[in-house]
């Protein structure tokens, strides 16, 4: 086990303990809530970002954490943006087009809350607006990403009855 | 030709991308580790090809699914499925509900569950212990989740322990991702024999 278990961000923004019951369910699975960890580093702050630095990425994983209402997260995400320009993209009230972006963020705030609505139309835009593959699937997986770990926290409040 | 599937169904149909898929023969060390290809097994899927889009995440993805759905201990695989199953009905991903539907049938042996729930979705008239499961993933699964006490002590009081609580939010949770890449990345389509 990491040295700072419940200090992972999934656990940290849920409020879990090693001391309140939900924290012994954590620890009976270890080796999941650990990969998660290791799965918000690759989509949060990855090698090879391509068109998504660090800073839009949190900018971004900010403003859905924020759609969703789990203000933790936010903050945490919040605190990971550098740059000032990305910033901005973190308020769900900015449609990213100050930030030339506005095509990646109408499709980022579909996916979180309008998933089921999703059209091969959608994608259709992003390749309009220049937008390679590869920058796509990789703005599909840090939305993904966020999808779990922003549920993983809402059910963890709830099994520790602070929600 | 090929027919987009609108409908849920357990008969999984093809998926069909709607990015260019990496071409194994020209993907990268990290790309093909990602890929876990070896000289015994090189047959890999599209939507994994799509995926080696972005390796690193592919890399730690495949075994955290696993981890979730697989390990031993907590609530049963069947049940995990129905976490799956509760997601991609919210989420309308008729991919991921087929095959994770008919996993649920295979394990049970029985496919009365997963047809009442393609049939009336949460109102699905279950055993109380399925429907406290499906009640919260597909509660927990819109934006922002809809999961309250009152559906936490529905779990308790059909008999979830805490390991297999979290065992069900992990499972309804992976597959707010998974329903994310599927739905968003590509189509469900049946093929269509050519006239």
């Amino acid at each position: 086990m990491s040295a700072d278990f419940f200090g992972m961000t999934t656990l940290a923004a849920s409020g879990v303990t090693e001391a309140d019951p939900t924290g012994a369910a954590a620890l009976h699975r270890t080796k999941v809530l650990e990969m998660t960890q290791a799965a918000e580093d690759a989509v949060l702050a990855p090698s090879g970002a391509g068109a998504w630095s660090a800073d839009i990425r949190a900018a971004l994983a900010t403003r859905i954490a924020t759609l969703n209402g789990e203000t933790a997260l936010a903050e945490r995400y919040a605190a990971r943006i550098g740059d000032d320009s990305a910033a901005a993209l973190a308020d769900p009230a900015n449609d990213g087009s100050a930030q030339n972006m506005s095509a990646a963020v109408a499709f980022m705030d579909k996916v979180a809350a309008r998933t089921r609505d999703v059209k091969a139309e959608d994608i259709e835009t992003l390749k309009a607006a220049g937008i390679d593959d590869a920058d796509i699937v990789r703005l599909a997986e840090l939305n993904a990403f966020l999808a779990y770990q922003i549920r993983l926290v809402a059910g963890l409040k709830l099994m520790r009855g602070a929600a | 030709m090929s027919k987009v599937v609108h409908k849920f169904t357990r008969n999984v149909p093809h998926w069909q991308p709607r990015v260019t898929p990496v071409v194994l023969a020209e993907a990268s060390q990290e790309q093909l580790d990602a890929l876990q290809v070896t000289p015994s097994n090189t047959k890999v899927s599209e939507y994994v090809l799509v995926l080696a889009h972005d390796p690193e995440t592919l890399k730690v993805r495949s075994p955290l699914f696993n981890a979730i759905m697989y390990d031993p201990g907590g609530m049963s695989r069947a049940e995990r499925e129905l976490g799956a199953i509760g997601a991609s009905i919210v989420n309308r991903c008729v991919y991921c509900a087929a095959v994770h539907a008919d996993r649920h049938a295979k394990l049970e042996r029985d496919t009365d569950v997963t047809d009442k729930i393609f049939m009336s979705g949460a109102d699905a008239d279950l055993s109380p212990r399925n429907k406290a499961i499906l009640n919260f993933a597909i509660k927990l699964s819109q934006c922002p989740s809809e999961a309250s006490d009152a559906d936490m002590t529905m779990l308790r009081e059909a008999g979830l322990d805490d390991n297999e609580i979290l065992d069900l939010i992990l499972s309804a949770a992976l597959f707010g991702w998974a329903n994310r890449l599927m739905h968003v990345l590509g189509d469900p389509v049946r093929k269509e024999a050519a006239a």
